[in-house]
């Protein structure tokens, strides 16, 4: 495994880069890389989930809320130090990834899509149907704290930023090292054609749940960080906007790439702040000034999916391919086929739907 | 294999496009600093605190600009704004100009989380103002106290807001919800006796002080059937069919404009037609009567927004939009000079009022005050301006307005039954009548130093 020492490598010099930022830059901006860091996390998930087992998932949003409350419910009542409740938080999210996954696998197309947006729709307004323990629509407050050992004068948003980017970072390096190895392997096999996979001897419904538990589990840890950087966790931050943002994210980097996962996350926490800035104030009516915003996301989005049909993550290999000559061996076979599982996965190839049914199932 | 060639590159170009990404998000916009004429000084304006520079006072708020609770509040800021450029316009605060800097939350609380992180961490305010909405309002509420950023005037009615010894810098504004729900309730009590009486409330905070304040004063044996919504899920068909089975005869919403209208809706579809009685939250007949419209187009009908407002019951903690009132004479003058794209509404006139009130307590905290200072002026108290009753605040008390008047919708307009109310948030204190009396609006819109 030579491959594992060169991530480490990479995630070190990251890591690095992020440590001297965050020291440079002002604590809003380190509230923003934390932001991303947790975005990165849940995103990346996702796209080792539909880009590279081929499954769909618009219910992401409701395991980072599971994360997130086990977090908050073990911080408030068991107090105990974050890096336990974070591995416990990962842990449950993992069973109930499990749980859905077992389901999920016998889905396909539209009506995995529908399933999972259910569970994104259905599972946070738990929190509404009891009150006393989930805190209602108030949520529960947690509090985090910068560690004493690094002086009372170090910034809260600095050492959120730290610890995000610490987990996302290894979330990653785990997500790239399982996309490599024959886990890996056996889920672009089912994705590609699961009869085929099938007769090679692949366990195609177990591929598949596990691919649920990866992506669930990553959730989770997002959901985990996310309620260590925002303080709070309420009903109100899982709703379906949030899985589709998700899915925006992974599409827009570039479904089953990982570092397309950081380009999508960079898009949908900094462009709409950007756009913000622009839009206010220029004597336009509120209905219209405030709309802005929302309409100059959308016009980014559509762009980036014009210019990289296969996400920014997919335009760079391509600009770079330029630059650098033909290299057929790595890129052909890896990546090629991600486009047919777009979110409209309805429209996947035909022969697809036709093989539902086979004895794996 | 040249697989190490290509990740390197991917590493390189990794690092330097969020390197660069990031750095370039920190260039941000720095204030412009205006040059004003300082008026008749006697100690020269200095930069006493964060966010005030000698020409200007910077302050911010989230804002559901977009999202479900945009109809009706997103006029909010625009129109406190209105009234800061009329202030700056007229010579300022002592010279200085109010930016204010309101940004859209969505009504999301994470993004609320970060976008007041921007606003106190990167934008260096001096206040957090208004900041609108219980759940999002929560959300934050803790960070501004831990970076002792006042946090004035809350729009939310939450008596959370109302903690001195835990959110020393927190001030609510607005008649809290569990006093209204008591002034509501000691009017059912009285005027519907003997009626059956449901209530339909937003499962949170404001839905639930509510009806808590309602339960006060309406004695249990008059209430046949509690029914709650959360904002997120307009289909509120079964709680409606559920109010119809009660055989309720007066229906008490403690919803937000867009529910209200919901319900509106919804009741006519079953032919049910309950007397209503709506909090101030949701009951500005100008927004309920535009959603009625639009709602019910969208679902292929045409109704008449003014006619179905008609009869609707109401509490008010600010005058009625009439033109023999001095204060809406004023803010109309005011509107139509700086705001005039918006509604003349309710929310108009919240948002021109609330901004007053933090005029006033500017002003009160002296030439150049720091943020303590601000927090010290309010505690001593804060003249009633606009509002029809005196407000609370002391160092002990960080609610806002004590009372107010019920009012029935005519054609689009809250007409006051009856005299002023005031109460507080307990279950033993009484519903009494106000004795005094309206202040009226300065001749030159601004306020003067109470202190």
């Amino acid at each position: 495994m030579r491959t594992l020492p060169r991530r480490l490598g990479v995630a070190i010099i990251v890591a690095a880069i992020v440590a001297i930022l965050s020291i440079k830059l002002n604590a809003f901006r380190d509230y923003q890389i934390a932001e991303i860091a947790v975005e990165v996390t849940a995103v990346a998930g996702l796209t080792v989930l539909t880009g590279v087992s081929g499954q769909i998932s618009l219910g992401n949003g409701a395991f980072m809320a599971i994360g997130a409350y086990a977090t908050a419910l073990l911080l408030i009542h068991l107090g105990w130090p974050f890096y336990v409740v974070l591995v416990v938080a990962a842990a449950v999210t993992a069973v109930t990834g499990a749980v859905v996954g077992i389901a999920a696998a016998r889905l396909r197309g539209p009506y995995l899509a529908g399933a999972t947006l259910m569970l994104g729709v259905a599972l946070p307004s738990i929190a509404y149907v009891y009150p006393a323990t989930f805190g209602g629509d108030q949520g529960l407050n947690v509090i985090f704290n910068v560690p004493s050992f690094l002086g009372v004068n170090f910034p809260l948003t600095r050492w959120q930023a730290w610890v995000s980017t610490l987990v996302a970072l290894i979330v990653l390096v785990l997500l790239a090292n399982l996309d490599r190895s024959r886990i890996g392997r056996n889920w672009r096999a089912v994705r590609d054609n699961d009869v085929a996979a099938a007769l090679d001897g692949i366990n195609v419904a177990a591929a598949r749940v596990r691919a649920f538990v990866v992506s669930a589990t990553s959730a989770g840890v997002a959901g985990a960080l996310l309620a260590i950087v925002t303080g709070l966790v309420a009903p109100g931050a899982f709703t379906i906007t949030l899985s589709i943002a998700l899915l925006t994210g992974a599409v827009i980097g570039g479904l089953g790439s990982l570092p397309g996962a950081l380009w999508g996350s960079l898009v949908i926490v900094l462009v709409p702040t950007y756009v913000t800035d622009v839009a206010t104030g220029h004597g336009l009516s509120s209905s219209v000034g405030s709309n802005i915003p929302i309409v100059a996301y959308g016009v980014v989005l559509i762009l980036v999916m014009l210019v990289f049909p296969q996400g920014i993550q997919g335009g760079l290999r391509r600009l770079i391919g330029a630059f650098l000559g033909p290299d057929p061996k790595s890129r052909t076979w890896r990546h090629a086929p991600a486009p047919h599982v777009t979110p409209s996965a309805g429209q996947a190839p035909a022969s697809q739907h036709e093989k539902e049914g086979t004895p794996h199932e | 294999m040249n697989k190490p060639h290509r990740l390197r590159w991917q590493a390189a170009a990794i690092m330097t496009v969020a390197a660069l990404g990031v750095a370039a998000c920190s260039s941000s916009s720095s204030s412009s600093s205006s040059p004003n004429s300082s008026s008749s000084s006697n100690a020269a304006l200095t930069a006493s605190a964060p966010g005030i520079t000698p020409t200007t006072i910077t302050i911010g708020s989230h804002q559901p600009l977009t999202g479900p609770a945009a109809p009706g509040y997103s006029e909010i800021a625009p129109a406190s704004n209105a009234y800061f450029q009329y202030v700056n316009a007229h010579g300022g605060i002592y010279g200085r100009k109010i930016i204010y800097k309101y940004l859209n939350d969505a009504y999301d609380p994470t993004t609320t989380a970060s976008v007041v992180r921007q606003l106190v961490l990167q934008d260096n305010i001096y206040a957090l103002f208004n900041g609108l909405g219980t759940p999002t309002h929560l959300a934050v509420v803790g960070f501004l106290n831990s970076e002792k950023v006042p946090d004035v005037f809350v729009a939310s009615g939450c008596d959370c807001w109302n903690q001195p010894s835990t959110y020393p810098e927190t001030f609510g504004w607005q008649l809290d919800y569990i006093s209204e729900g008591k002034i509501l309730g000691q009017y059912i009590a009285q005027h519907f006796k003997g009626k059956k009486v449901a209530f339909f409330y937003q499962d949170d905070e404001f839905g639930m002080d509510g009806v808590k304040g309602l339960s006060y004063e309406i004695p249990s044996s008059m209430v046949v059937s509690k029914q709650s919504y959360v904002d997120t899920n307009v289909n509120i068909a079964p709680q409606v069919a559920a109010l119809r089975a009660s055989g309720a005869q007066v229906v008490v919403a403690f919803s937000i404009p867009a529910f209200t209208a919901l319900l509106k809706l919804d009741s006519l579809k079953l032919g049910f037609n309950p007397t209503l009685v709506v909090s101030d939250v949701g009951s500005d007949p100008i927004t309920l009567s535009g959603l009625l419209e639009s709602f019910a187009k969208q679902g292929g009908a045409t109704v008449n927004g003014n006619q179905l407002t008609n009869g609707i019951i109401t509490d008010e903690y600010l005058p009625a939009l009439s033109t023999t009132d001095s204060w809406y004479n004023l803010f109309v003058k005011i509107h139509n000079q700086y705001d005039a794209k918006e509604p003349l509404d309710g929310n108009f006139f919240y948002g021109m009022s609330v901004a007053y009130t933090f005029v006033q307590a500017m002003l009160n905290a002296g030439r150049n005050p720091t943020r303590a200072d601000l927090v010290s002026t309010i505690e001593k108290g804060l003249p009633q301006g606009p509002m029809v009753a005196p407000f609370a605040y002391s160092s002990s008390n960080h609610l806002g307005v004590t009372g107010a008047y019920i009012g029935t919708i005519q054609n689009g307009v809250v007409v006051q039954q009856g005299s002023v109310l005031t109460t507080d948030t307990t279950a033993t204190g009484p519903v009494s009548t106000y004795t005094g009396s309206e202040q009226q609006a300065p001749v030159s819109g601004i306020p003067s130093p109470s202190s």
